[in-house]
């Protein structure tokens, strides 16, 4: 077992164990860009792993120094020269060549709301909004149940009935539907945020948000104010998610 | 001889601050006629946008520095004053002899910099002008006093030693409050551009100039700012010393600049470990005053760039423990917390995964179908502030465990309570953990605002382990037993290069995150209230940001180089005559380089 006590064995054997784990033991996989990322802090933690003192960086080179300058490695080194531009190759090649999928944006995770709208010829001011359904708590559960029938009749087609982005046209779209069920979405928006989203959908995104596309329609064309934040307030009871507040303190 | 030497050299350093002064006294003149002047003109080949972001990325780099180096240096005169130690006074004056030599660089680049506004924005500093003239004349006063202030610090240094170094040390703190109040005026321009107060519909400052000061980001960038410019001067300063200890030809000059080294990095260490605060702080007052500009720095468009802040993030914890770590190897005794090193790289590189994880994660459509959605049920769950705070807490904690070992790496404690007060220590930090991780988990389950406020536990909680832990380690290894005294000099080679990298790395991490603090004004040079429309009025893109910041990177480190050079060659032609050329040999400056 002297040969597991090498260094250099063990910073190959570390390395290649966290690849299996990040490639094979997250399911469901894993995009490969994460890997990547994750594979390179790996690689860089190895190295201070093995050279965080003398003697166990010593430990580390030698086998490399010895395959590099030593007679009797001769033959190690010529099929090294030989595997290792080939491998370097073939790399390069499966990052250049052209693939029959369109290549992976540069998404934002939420584009940046303006100031106000305008709804309907009215200008709404989005900074500080607060639904005013939350106010009438007597009815709260009423504009809730009103929520959900224009969620049904319109949104469920595409966010899908447990609201988490899988409806049936979800499939059809790149980006998919929103998932309202991820704690990533509207648990960290304001209810402000989504009446903007909602009344002015994909065509009313901000340019300096691009790269960045939504099949969503402006729902100011179908939907009163009313009506938008009723299904604001049903989202979040629905999910069980609670709406960001603003922040008052300076 | 050496008389007329230090005149001349005061003079031509005196030379940019005129200069400045005689810009700013000419500013309301040139005001008035930038009314009847074009908004902009055009900065010939680069652009008035590039020319003006290059110069003020360096100055501010400058700036950071000379502000940054003093503060430090005071308080290691300090020591040396009360403690009658004579190295701590030479590295004291090492230190400030470095931001002597930046000096002059740093009120050029202001001067040229002013000039660039007055010239190519005319109508956007006539704007300025009508809010802050006030405050201009305050920021030269300062500027002179400060000026003067560093330069009797700086000359006077063996002419009020002995009796009258109180008198010396004082100088020392008044050239940093002078800093200070200078980085204070200087920051309410900045910050009244992103968030301005204290003026009416028509941008008009309506009542006193305090309001547009005293702005929703003016104190959160105050305190981040006198935080990283001590990081800042701390890891220039160790990347100094690096420089001079692979130069060095004899056995006591590395090891002085190992020893020098050493403390740079501590205290840059030191600060940084409270800095990740203070820009959280800072994120939450820029959320707090606009929703749109908060969610552009951390959701929209300036996302990205926090990917690449954690990953250098991620290198700076890693770096400044590694250095500690390789540190220990000249420490005899230090052998038996060798064990420590592996876990705590564990955690170090799960923290740094986890600090580096994605919010929206780069897929393809392959990549989308075979996880449901563009959400993964496991990674995603690393995504969010949760996740990261938890880490970052647990991190600092870390890395304050690697910098106790590192202290007490030679020294065994001759305390009978040494036993209880080491579990209490390991208990107080095993408490904290468990806090940061318990509040990290509850975060997914609560509302947003709530997750905000746990932040605040979480860092109360690292804090507190710090102050219990240093608070029985100090007297626990008060007249502890020595296993060997400290063989400054033969730390390992790679040891430098790192303290380099993290130079290097901090300073472009100053680019990135400044131009992300800027870019979210998008087109308004005063957000909501003066529009840009200049031909530069798009905000660029990360990829061209991102050289341009790299360009300018590598433009400070030759002119740092150069700088330093310069007063390498002074020493050289001095070193005879100065008191303070024959620094002090450290133990172990003898031994053999490994």
């Amino acid at each position: 077992m002297n040969f597991l006590r090498s260094r250099f064995v063990q910073a190959v054997l570390i390395l290649i164990a966290a690849f299996v784990v990040l490639r094979f033991g997250i399911r469901p996989p894993a995009p490969w860009s994460v890997v990547q990322l994750y594979m390179t802090i790996v690689l860089l933690a190895v190295l201070i792993y093995v050279s965080a003192d003398s003697d166990s960086w010593r430990e580390f080179v030698h086998p490399i120094r010895s395959t590099l300058v030593e007679p009797d490695k001769r033959h190690v080194r010529l099929a090294l020269l030989v595997v290792v531009p080939l491998l370097l190759g073939y790399y390069a090649y499966t990052q250049a060549a052209a693939r029959p999928q369109a290549p992976p944006e540069l998404r934002a995770v939420h584009p940046a709301p303006p100031a106000a709208i305008q709804f309907r010829g009215k200008e709404l001011t989005i900074q500080g909004l607060d639904n005013p359904l939350r106010k009438d708590q007597a009815n709260l559960k009423k504009n809730i149940a009103a929520g959900g029938e224009i969620y049904i009749r319109n949104c469920v087609y595409c966010h899908g009935d447990n609201l988490d982005g899988k409806g049936h046209f979800a499939y059809g779209f790149n980006p998919p539907p929103a998932n309202f069920q991820d704690p990533g979405t509207i648990a960290m928006l304001q209810e402000a945020y989504l009446f903007w989203r909602i009344a002015k959908g994909g065509p009313g995104l901000p340019k300096e948000s691009t790269p960045w596309n939504s099949a969503m329609p402006p729902w100011e064309d179908r939907l009163d104010e009313q009506q938008i934040w009723q299904v604001i307030v049903y989202l979040y009871d629905a999910t069980g998610q609670a709406p960001r507040r603003w922040e008052t303190e300076h | 001889m050496r008389d007329f030497r230090v005149v001349r050299q005061a003079g031509w350093a005196l030379l940019p601050v005129a200069t400045l002064l005689l810009a700013m006294a000419a500013l309301p003149a040139d005001a008035q006629e930038a009314a009847k002047e074009p908004a902009y003109r055009a900065f010939p080949l680069l652009g008035s946008r590039l020319a003006v972001w290059a110069i003020a990325q360096l100055h501010l780099n400058f700036a950071a520095f000379i502000l940054g180096v003093p503060i430090f240096a005071v308080i290691i005169e300090i020591i040396g004053w009360r403690t009658a130690q004579e190295r701590y006074d030479w590295l004291s004056h090492q230190f400030v002899k470095l931001t002597f030599a930046a000096f002059s660089t740093t009120a050029l680049l202001g001067s040229f910099l002013l000039f660039l506004f007055v010239a190519y924005y005319p109508r956007f500093w006539m704007y300025m002008t009508s809010i802050f003239f006030p405050t201009y004349g305050i920021y030269a006063l300062l500027f002179f006093a400060e000026t003067f202030t560093v330069y009797l610090w700086y000359y006077g240094w063996d002419w009020l030693s002995g009796p009258r170094k109180w008198i010396h040390v004082g100088l020392g703190v008044l050239s940093n409050l002078f800093g200070t109040a200078i980085l204070l005026v200087a920051n309410s321009w900045v910050t009244f551009m992103m968030s301005p107060a204290g003026i009416d519909e028509s941008g008009a400052l309506k009542g006193s100039v305090w309001a547009a000061i005293n702005n929703y980001t003016w104190m959160p960038i105050n305190i981040h700012r006198l935080i990283a410019n001590i990081v800042f001067g701390g890891t220039i300063a160790a990347a100094y010393a690096a420089f001079r200890f692979l130069g060095a030809t004899s056995d006591e000059e590395r090891a002085r600049y190992d020893w020098m080294g050493y403390v740079g990095n501590f205290v840059a260490l030191s600060a940084f470990i409270v800095l990740p605060f203070a820009g959280y702080y800072l994120g939450r007052e820029v959320y707090a005053f606009n929703q749109t500009m908060g969610i552009t720095m951390m959701g929209g468009f300036m996302s990205w760039l926090w990917i690449i802040q954690a990953i250098l993030i991620g290198i700076l914890f890693l770096g400044s423990n590694y250095y500690l770590w390789l540190g220990m190897e000249r420490i005899p005794g230090s052998e038996r917390y060798r064990k420590y090193v592996p876990p705590m790289l564990i955690i170090l590189t799960l923290g740094f995964l986890i600090w580096a994880t994605p919010r929206t994660l780069v897929v393809t459509m392959d990549e989308v179908r075979a996880m449901g959605g563009t959400h993964h049920p496991v990674i995603g769950v690393f995504g969010v502030m949760s996740a990261k705070n938890t880490v970052v807490n647990l991190m600092i904690l870390t890395t304050f465990l690697s910098y106790v070992l590192y202290r007490r790496a030679n020294r065994v404690s001759t305390r009978s309570w040494a036993g209880t007060g080491m579990a209490v220590q390991w208990a107080a930090m095993g408490i904290a953990a468990a806090i940061v991780t318990y509040y990290g988990v509850k975060g997914y389950f609560v509302e947003s605002i709530v997750r905000i406020g746990y932040s605040v536990y979480q860092v109360e909680a690292v804090l507190g382990a710090i102050v219990v832990v240093m608070a029985i380690d100090i007297p626990m290894f008060r007249g502890a037993r020595s296993t060997g005294a400290i063989r400054w000099g033969t730390i390992a080679p790679r040891s430098q290069y790192v303290l380099i990298l993290l130079a290097v790395t901090f300073t472009w991490l100053m680019g990135l995150m400044g131009f992300a603090r800027s870019g979210i004004r998008q087109h308004w040079h005063v957000y909501g209230v003066m529009r840009d429309n200049s031909v530069d009025a798009v905000t660029p893109a990360l990829g061209y940001a991102a050289n341009v910041i790299t360009i300018v990177t590598i433009v400070f480190f030759a002119l740092v180089t150069f700088i330093f050079w310069l007063g390498g060659l002074g020493e050289r032609g001095q070193a005879a005559g100065h008191a303070h050329a024959a620094a002090p040999v450290l133990a172990g400056g003898s031994n053999p380089r490994r």
